[in-house]
């Protein structure tokens, strides 16, 4: 039986590090979106010695370019986008103190690597069910890059969020642990 | 001229602006067919619950008009136009554009379409990819296919040698779904067209993606490997959202065509769960 844990961002090394493969985790207060081009444009601002549109310290950042908000809705469809796109830029971020990264695919052996480093974890929504997982947004704004459309930087607030928890700061990966036992 | 059948692009326009909003809002019957047998099928417990979660999401698009993903897609428009129907009022593709740049905006659905280095987002999901077939008779058949991303990300081409022939087709299919794991958002559909040449393949492999999940292929070669490639599929174990599990894929399609005698061309489209698709004839 997996076991739930509740998370509030800012998350600190205690919340992450308690965290395996296949526990299931509901995320409740404030994160931020971003995707290829704003996860682009937050490294080259780190580079440059600018200041990130968010605090990174303990931050969640969601993998999502949401859907237009229909009249009398904060948002639209909302799922997760394929996470290896990030990868290139995950591990500057980690460092900068981002703690967990919601979406959906494999990650890379560097950002494995980086999340064991940095006590981050990786945890998976369901792709493909995004009016699903719109219904755990209660608040949605553009903090960023309103200029990108769908890829501007969004501060969400979620309530129970729920995720799995797929690449965790031990090592273990999910998606290699679950098929095993299906493989033929 | 007189007795020429004519249809004005306005209504196609305007049908091509309702199917992107019906094909992004309400997750087709044979998909939902198809998830509803996979769930039956499913071994994995975390296999069944994300299937009936994707059940329950194509409920919640449908009562609240919510797109069934974010990923409203590139808007691909198929267009079957009989040979002897006259087409009026202006340019086809503008036409079509027109209805996709109308039917994303009504519908509230993500205009997913930049430029390919600048990135900078054209603001209303055109251009889409036309695709025209010149057929017998007097009507006008199309679909729209909002082709997703992720799963497109997938999709793979190969120029199989003769000598590698069937079994090595057989092993870049699997190679393919290997490859891509749980990032095209599975349970997948394949189309897979073997023959003709490489642009042909391709788009042949995307045209599969029409039919109907569960039809029997007229084909009896093409429909044994598509039984026998839905096995070597399902027997990855990488199963629903890639967590693991027996529904890996939701159906083959596949396409057979001659081909060169130096070639052996193997097209191969993943389409992910969201499998939309909707057709209007005229």
């Amino acid at each position: 039986m997996s076991r739930t844990f509740r998370l509030t961002p800012p998350l600190g090394d205690a919340d992450t590090t308690a965290l395996r493969i296949g526990d299931r985790v509901l995320i409740s207060g404030t994160i931020y979106t971003g995707r290829d081009a704003a996860h682009k444009r937050i490294v080259e601002a780190l580079a440059n010695g600018q200041e990130p549109p968010f605090p990174l310290a303990g931050a969640v950042i969601y993998y999502v370019g949401p859907s237009p908000a229909p009249p009398g809705r904060v948002i639209g469809a909302a799922g997760p986008t394929t996470s290896y796109r990030m990868d290139a830029y995950a591990p500057t971020l980690m460092a900068q103190g981002l703690k967990a990264m919601i979406g959906k695919g494999k990650r890379g052996d560097e950002v494995k690597a980086a999340m064991a480093q940095h006590k981050a974890v990786y945890l998976g929504a369901i792709g493909g069910a995004g009016a699903l997982m719109a219904r755990a947004i209660v608040e949605a704004e553009v903090i960023a890059y309103p200029e990108l459309g769908p890829e501007a930087v969004r501060r969400l607030v979620v309530k129970d969020m729920p995720l799995v928890c797929v690449n965790d700061t031990h090592g273990g990966d999910l998606y290699l642990e679950g098929r095993r036992a299906y493989q033929r | 001229m007189s007795n020429l059948r004519t249809i004005d692009v306005a209504l196609i326009r305007d049908t091509v602006a309702d199917l992107c909003g019906q094909a992004d809002l309400l997750l087709p019957a044979d998909v939902r067919r198809a998830l509803e047998k996979g769930l039956a099928a499913e071994e994995s417990p975390v296999g069944k619950e994300i299937l009936t979660r994707l059940l329950e999401n194509a409920d919640i698009a449908a009562a609240e008009s919510m797109p069934i993903c974010q990923d409203c897609g590139l808007a691909v428009v198929f267009l079957d136009i009989g040979q002897d129907l006259h087409l009026i009022g202006g340019d086809l593709v503008a036409a079509v554009n027109e209805g996709v740049r109308r039917g994303y905006e009504k519908h509230y659905l993500r205009k997913s379409v930049c430029h390919p280095f600048t990135r900078a987002n054209t603001g209303d999901n055109t251009p889409a990819v036309v695709h025209v077939r010149i057929v017998p008779g007097d009507r006008l058949h199309l679909w729209v296919v909002p082709k997703g991303g992720g799963s497109e990300n997938m999709s793979k081409v190969f120029l199989v040698t003769p000598a590698q022939g069937l079994p090595g087709v057989k092993e870049r299919v699997l190679e393919t779904v290997e490859a891509a794991g749980p990032n095209p958002c599975p349970p997948i559909i394949l189309g897979v067209a073997i023959g003709s040449t490489f642009d042909d393949a391709c788009l042949r492999a995307k045209r599969t993606l029409l039919r109907e999940l569960g039809s029997v292929n007229p084909d009896p070669e093409a429909a044994a490997l598509e039984a026998e490639l839905l096995t070597m599929v399902n027997n990855t174990g990488i199963g629903p959202a890639g967590l693991g599990g027996r529904v890996t894929c939701l159906g083959v399609f596949v396409d057979i065509k001659p081909c060169h005698i130096a070639s052996l061309p193997l097209a191969v489209n993943v389409q992910c769960h969201a499998a939309r698709h909707k057709e209007a004839v005229l």
